[in-house]
């Protein structure tokens, strides 16, 4: 088979996406991302750079933040996925990311908050006992040309205090 | 009335969407029946097309077209516009739509695939067959003015488009008479964009061909507007664009580009709505960036280390087209003399023409250059003479009581420059202060136990408030909320919270009572774009006035229907009262009344509406100033660069919101740190780009960045209604000057002499061990 070939071949797949089960046809060469956002309309998820230096296309799969440009749609077969349209909870309520994110100007053009929140959401829901140190090092693979970091930090810490209890 | 939003930290209106996925970015908008396009770009620097051969490519399956400028008429193949046209510019290039016979930087678009999906679009892209005939290319700055030097395009005689010359003052007799006169030979290069939304354009032709939707992720909708209803032949009426959630600008995405030409005129061909998304390797070879400026400097200064005088010449490397005339060297001329108030100032720039990507403004445009040159000439005195770095800053300034300060300098205008406002030595000292007097003993310190830290030091002067207008109108609807409408489009900046701030305190309403609406050239009749740190102050000041008017006639007319004096009446919490009695009537019922009815003439001499349109006429530049200090350690073993602290004292006028400034700050800090020891693109000798993607081309990243301290001084413009000065660039434009002077400071005793940025590890262990 030709290459050509082979981006015809679609696989049948099936994953699960802030709750909803959806299965599809897929072409083989797609990636994750295109499909949450193509085929899924899942339109939160942001492609930054396609080669998995900027972190803007973060998606949490079966409880890890991982790049979605990276990973190809069949290999998400099975899988549980949240993207950026799942971190918040059924009534709005907001994620303590997102609410801090707010709160602390955590954001300026918004294009690579998606995949900092998610990431974010993922490292301190499983760890939110995370410093400073830490939380730096846990989105030093997520680039963000507007804010210098320091807000995106300021928040992941209010939102760690939170999530451990405290105000 | 006191101001409750006005200078606020207030939470911004645009988060909620953006934080929880609902954004709406270019690529985000559904679109019925769009076609994807693919850009076939040049591979090579410099060369001629012989012939294009789409054969293979349009019978691919899935694709519906490929199409060249011979495809897409005349004006596909014309030059665009220059935005900004330099009469001096004796060969003025830019480039056509698509390439018209020739390719003069590797990127250049030469043919667009349009196909069902863009994954076929970039297959087939790949089987269009260009005949090239590779030309030298010209890509070494420092040679381009040489005898046998390559050409940077057939159509030159010569690679300098112009040069630029500025100064005043008796330049030979300061320098005759100074007590010190010294001599710098400096470079700089200043890398891309790379906003983390690339661009994108979309258009959706009506079926007719009459009128046209473009969506383009840009700084300046309408600019785009302008160029593509001139370019089409329609009604600016007829052509309708729209920025929509632009995710960063930082300059390039003000740039009117090939795309926002060649897409609307392809999908106008092919009579389908069309997408084209660039990916980040484009992103790298076909949006504009900033390079090289080589500089030969002198500085003259009197005994104590006050500078007298400055003479240099630069050659400034543009690119393969002009496509915003000189706009970028002349911001780098127009920032001399600096914050300091020299005696005589000569100084020259050729503007150069090489085969890389044209070169327009990005973040602080040429500003950053030219405080880089005047810092390290002043870093030079300091150490020459021995005094410290602050001391030749206080001595050279243009002191509290010279304002306003005209420098000797023209404007673009050709008026003069005149700094408004400021105490550049007070703001200079919060920063000292702020930074704390033990430096020297922990250097010290540092030192015996074989560690190298370095403070560094960096003062300058923006320009901001660039003419002529930003416009914005207020209209109070039946349901009491107001609608604020206004052409400048933010790309992050927070332009609909610091509006709604403006507006809510003259309206006597909270800002999530205010609808701003921007950057949609529908909605709002004229606009320039989110540039130059202009907007706070442009269109800002625009909003306050329509504001003040739209209060106005609320008080008149509520004094009619409440039979109460206009100075009794006050406005708040959505309602005209009369103080100190329960008489009211609402914004919403004022605004019902004047929308008027059917045979209800309105009352006498008031036009129709709860609204007012306001164009405040910037007709006199405001000057922000700062000073930044801070603190590096080097690893001497390593060359790495670690930064411990970062103080700025900065002065933007009145703050609208303090949160929001800080925010421009702090990313500006963090830019202008990428360009002092990351950010670096690279040509080989051919042209070809050798740094497009991330892990070959650096950006500051969370780990290596460190916590801004940021101290405010707040000098008013006296030049516009509400006092404010712009504050997007200033962060970048003295940062990359501070590291350098602290590198340079920490490995001081190894003689190191920083003459360039940005300095690599390698750059620095070999100055170590030449020491």
């Amino acid at each position: 088979m030709s290459e050509l070939d082979h981006a015809q071949t679609t696989r049948h797949i099936r994953v699960t996406v802030n709750g909803v089960s959806y299965e599809r046809d897929v072409l083989t060469r797609t990636h994750l991302g295109d499909f949450l956002r193509q085929e899924l309309g899942l339109t939160g998820t942001h492609l930054g750079c396609e080669h998995g230096v900027c972190g803007a296309c973060t998606i949490i799969l079966d409880g890890q933040p991982i790049r979605s440009c990276l990973m190809l749609a069949v290999q998400a077969d099975g899988a549980v996925i949240r993207t950026i349209e799942g971190l918040a909870q059924a009534d709005g309520t907001l994620h303590p990311v997102q609410e801090a994110f707010w709160d602390k100007h955590g954001l300026q053009c918004g294009f690579c908050t998606p995949g900092m929140l998610t990431t974010l959401a993922a490292v301190l829901e499983a760890d939110p006992t995370m410093d400073e140190t830490a939380i730096r090092e846990a989105i030093s693979g997520n680039i963000c040309r507007c804010t210098g970091y320091e807000t995106i930090v300021d928040a992941a810490l209010q939102a760690a205090s939170r999530m451990r209890g405290g105000h | 009335m006191g101001a409750r939003y006005f200078g606020a930290a207030v939470k911004r209106l645009e988060d909620p969407k953006l934080i929880t996925g609902r954004g709406q970015y270019l690529d985000d908008i559904p679109m019925p029946g769009v076609l994807h396009v693919a850009v076939v770009r040049s591979p090579h620097a410099h060369a001629l097309i012989n012939a294009i051969d789409a054969s293979m490519a349009r019978d691919h399956a899935g694709v519906v077209a490929v199409l060249t400028a011979a495809d897409l008429g005349e004006m596909a193949q014309k030059p665009m516009p220059m935005m900004a046209p330099a009469p001096m510019v004796k060969t003025p290039l830019t480039q056509s739509p698509l390439a018209n016979g020739s390719v003069h930087y590797v990127g250049e678009a030469v043919a667009l695939v349009v196909a069902e999906s863009r994954a076929v679009a970039e297959d087939a892209a790949a089987m269009v067959m260009v005949d090239y005939d590779p030309l030298p290319a010209m890509v070494d700055l420092a040679h381009a003015l040489k005898d046998g030097a390559n050409l940077a395009n057939k159509a030159l005689q010569s690679n300098l488009a112009g040069t630029l010359k500025g100064g005043f003052g008796d330049v030979a007799g300061v320098f005759a008479k100074a007590a010190h006169v010294f001599k710098e030979t400096l470079s700089l290069h200043r890398g891309g964009c790379h906003a983390m939304e690339c661009r994108g354009v979309m258009a959706r032709p009506d079926p007719a061909g009459n009128r046209i939707d473009i969506w383009s992720s840009t700084q300046s909708p309408y600019m785009v507007r302008r160029a593509l209803a001139l370019c089409l032949g329609m009604d600016e009426a007829s052509v309708r664009v729209t920025a929509p959630d632009v995710g960063g600008g930082f300059g390039p995405k003000a740039v009117v580009y090939a795309e926002d030409y060649a897409i609307p005129m392809a999908a106008r061909h092919l009579g389908r709505p069309l997408k084209w998304v660039e990916d980040r390797g484009e992103h790298f070879v076909a949006t504009t960036q900033q390079r090289d400026q080589l500089w030969e400097l002198e500085v003259a200064a009197d005994a104590q280390g006050r500078m007298l005088g400055v003479r240099g010449h630069c050659l400034h490397d543009n690119g393969a087209y002009l496509p915003y005339g000189v706009v970028l060297p002349v911001t780098s001329m127009s920032s001399f003399p600096g914050p300091y108030a020299l005696e005589a100032l000569e100084i020259s720039l050729d503007v150069i023409y090489t085969n890389m990507v044209p070169n327009t403004p990005v973040r602080g445009a040429g500003r950053p250059n030219t405080c880089f040159v005047l810092e390290r000439l002043a870093d030079r005195v300091a150490r020459e003479l021995g005094i410290p770095r602050e001391d030749v800053r206080r001595r050279s300034f243009v002191q509290a009581s010279q304002f306003p300060y005209e420098t000797g300098m023209k404007a673009r205008d050709g008026s003069p420059v005149s700094y408004d406002s400021g105490d550049y030595v007070q703001c200079l000292d919060l920063a000292v202060a702020k930074f704390g007097s033990d430096f020297k003993a922990r250097q010290d310190k540092a030192r015996a136990e074989g560690r190298y830290i370095g403070m560094g030091i960096a003062s300058y002067v923006e320009d901001t408030g660039l003419a002529p207008y930003e416009g914005a109108t207020i209209r109070v609807q039946p349901n009491g909320k107001v609608l604020l409408l206004t052409g400048a489009a933010a790309q992050g900046q927070g332009h609909k919270t610091v509006f709604a701030q403006i507006a809510a305190d003259q309206l006597g309403i909270s800002p999530q009572d205010i609808t701003v609406e921007a950057g949609d050239t529908s909605l709002f009749p004229l606009g320039i774009g989110t540039i130059a740190s202009r907007v706070a102050v442009t269109g800002g000041s625009s909003v306050h006035m329509a504001a003040v008017e739209t209060r106005a006639k609320a008080i008149k007319v509520a004094s009619q229907v409440l039979e109460a004096q206009e100075a009794d009446l006050v406005l708040e919490g959505g309602f005209v009262k009369v103080s100190g009695t329960d008489r009211q009537v609402s914004l919403g019922q004022l605004a019902l009344m004047l929308h008027g009815n059917f045979g209800q003439p309105l009352p006498a001499g008031i036009a129709p509406g709860l609204s007012a349109t306001a164009f405040y006429e910037a007709r006199q530049t405001t000057f922000a100033n700062g000073t930044n200090l801070c603190e590096v350690e080097v690893d001497i073993e390593t060359g790495a660069v670690k930064i411990l602290r970062y103080v700025v004292a900065h002065d933007c006028g009145t703050l609208i919101n303090p949160m929001l400034v800080d925010g421009q700050i702090r990313g500006g800090v963090v830019h202008g740190i990428g360009n002092a020891l990351f950010e670096r693109m690279i040509y080989d000798e051919n042209g070809q780009p050798q740094t497009t993607n991330y892990g070959e081309y650096l950006l500051p990243l969370a780990t290596e960045m460190p916590r801004i301290e940021i101290v405010h001084m707040e000098s008013p413009s006296p030049r516009n209604p509400i006092g404010v000065k712009g504050a997007g660039e200033g962060g970048t434009i003295p940062a990359a000057a501070c590291v350098i002077s602290a590198i340079e400071d920490a490995l001081s005793p190894f003689n190191a002499r920083l003459k360039s940025h940005p300095v690599s590890p390698q750059d620095l262990v070999q100055l170590v061990d030449q020491g």
